[in-house]
């Protein structure tokens, strides 16, 4: 009961004060619109909203679960392997660094047209290296005597991996999905606001934009902004049912 | 060779092992032999860092030794066995299981004729045994470090183990706890028949807990000095109090101290 109403209460105090704050200043629509105009916005173009959130949602999932998958793979293989790990990383810090704002229209160049195509792999693009990063301390920091009490058995070392080593990395993992789904949806709107005829709610924002229509760009922040928590939810109730062991110690 | 030797469970022969690392190699194990009688029970004592832990993970088979051979049960130890059970100072218990699931562990990998619902019988007797009954569905957070490390004996036994490696295993605990889980182990030892090897700091345990004590010299580690216990089997914690047993503590403690002077300078 408390869990939900304290999140609502904080939502409704927020949109008042911003109500408030508008209203006070007298700021014009331009500079700050509040929370009266988005309705209309969003009424207007309810159906854009409902098939460019869709657009949003699938690509940036379908982004992070190849993050997942490319992330997981990766983050084993350094794991594992102390040479890998020592040959990778450099790539991937300096993968990481260049700032994904100056890939996206080189992507966007690169497979013109492909605007599926685009987003999906910014998005992944954006999102793997925590991933990859946990997964792979995880499994390098597992303590010897983890292995040892099933080696000593004549455990494989699948054995070791699926009883032993993956459990134990679920908290890491979840602890950097939770940054990586927030990544990935930045990654999809990057390229939905930079490509030509787009489609998703970055593309619906950049047509509020050519068209001055502020409430309407807001109205998209604001979507964004409950797409980003429905999302980022599900990995925390994904991290309840498979980690909650680790939270348990903390209360 | 002696003939006796041949009839130990546990057999070290003329074991080197070196490690090499980033600084150069380093000799831990220098022609190293020593015997475990069947439901013998061997202390092992030395200077810390002189290469004890690598004796365990050599009868383990975790480890091949450069030179010499490891035997249990009259065959050559080339990889990890399942008639060994180890517990470490750390009681390395996993966290997302209950203490019931901990200790059924190795079940799960052992081959066994026994239905689940005999594991799980085993498990309980064990935990049972060890004064844990009522503990099985916590989680390993929620016991004290001693319970713990109970849990931790019990899954290094539920799979009726022949050897029983302890490496450490009550280094981390208060005195009184440590003293309590001493009586555990001999009640252990009374039920569940084993041949074990316990790695220690403390003489007073040693003492308590084995019929021999060897003491290792310092690194490279050999055997520099065994002294059999009178007794086997329980004892009364009074009997560590005796001047016979302060005797053999102040041998002991001798020999410890040899050991160190000894040691290779620069470690
Ligand atoms: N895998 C390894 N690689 C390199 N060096 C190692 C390895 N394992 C142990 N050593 C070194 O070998 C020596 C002996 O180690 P070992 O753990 O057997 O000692 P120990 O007698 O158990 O020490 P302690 O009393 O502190 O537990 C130490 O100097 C240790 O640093
Ligand atoms: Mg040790």
């Amino acid at each position: 009961m408390r869990q939900v109403f304290v999140p609502v209460l904080a939502i409704v105090l927020f949109l008042l004060f911003w109500e408030g704050l508008v209203w006070v200043n007298d700021w014009p629509n331009y500079k700050m619109a509040s929370p009266s105009d988005l309705w209309p916005a969003f009424w207007r173009f309810k159906w854009l909203f409902l098939t460019f959130g869709w657009e949003t949602l699938w690509r940036t999932v379908v982004g992070l679960l190849i993050a997942i998958v490319v992330g997981v793979l990766l983050g084993m293989v350094m794991g594992f392997s102390r040479v890998l790990r020592e040959g990778l990383y450099p790539l991937l810090v300096g993968f990481n660094a260049i700032p994904k704002a100056t890939v996206v229209p080189i992507v966007a160049l690169m497979f013109v047209g492909q605007h599926d195509l685009n987003t999906v792999l910014i998005a992944f693009m954006i999102s793997f290296f925590p991933i990859a990063v946990s997964v792979s301390i995880g499994l390098s920091t597992l303590e010897p005597e983890y292995r040892d009490i099933l080696r000593a058995l004549g455990a494989s070392q699948m054995t070791i991996f699926w009883k032993i080593a993956l459990p134990k990395t679920l908290p890491e993992f979840f602890g950097a999905l939770k940054v990586a789904v927030t990544l990935a949806f930045i990654g999809t709107n990057l390229m939905e606001i930079v490509s030509p005829h787009g489609r998703g709610l970055g593309a619906l924002f950049d047509s509020g934009k050519t068209n001055s229509d502020y409430p309407l760009m807001f109205a998209v922040l604001i979507s964004l902004a409950m797409l980003g928590i429905a999302l980022y939810y599900v990995v925390v109730v994904l991290e309840r049912i498979f980690a909650g062991w680790a939270e348990r110690q903390t209360d | 060779m002696t003939p006796a030797l041949h009839k130990d469970l546990i057999r070290i022969d003329g074991v080197s092992h070196t490690f090499t690392t980033e600084s150069g190699s380093l000799p831990v194990l220098d022609n190293l032999t020593l015997g475990v009688p069947e439901n013998g029970f061997t202390a092992i004592v030395g200077p810390s860092g002189c290469g004890k832990s690598t004796v365990t993970r050599l009868v383990a088979g975790l480890l091949k030794p450069d030179a010499g051979s490891v035997w249990l049960q009259g065959q050559e130890v080339t990889s990890p066995r399942s008639v060994v059970g180890m517990a470490f100072q750390n009681p390395v218990l996993l966290e997302w299981r209950s203490i019931l699931k901990n200790v059924m562990l190795p079940l799960e990998i052992v081959s066994s004729s026994l239905s689940s619902a005999a594991r799980e019988a085993r498990a309980r007797d064990l935990l049972k045994l060890v004064g844990l009954a009522g503990f099985e569905d916590k989680r390993p957070s929620e016991l004290s470090g001693g319970m713990r490390q109970r849990a931790s004996l019990c899954r290094a036994l539920v799979h009726q183990p022949e050897v029983l490696i302890l490496d450490e295993p009550f280094g981390a605990l208060d005195a009184f706890t440590r003293e309590d889980l001493w009586q555990t182990m001999h009640r252990l030892r009374e039920e569940e028949p084993f041949t074990g090897v316990l790695i220690t700091h403390d003489l007073r345990e040693a003492i308590f807990l084995a019929d021999e004590v060897i003491v290792l010299s310092g690194r490279p580690a050999t055997v520099q000095y065994t002294k059999a216990l009178p007794q086997r089997g329980p004892r009364s914690l009074d009997q560590l109090y005796t001047p016979e047993a302060t005797e053999t503590l102040n041998i002991l403690r001798e020999q410890i101290k040899i050991a160190r002077e000894g040691e290779e300078p620069g470690s």
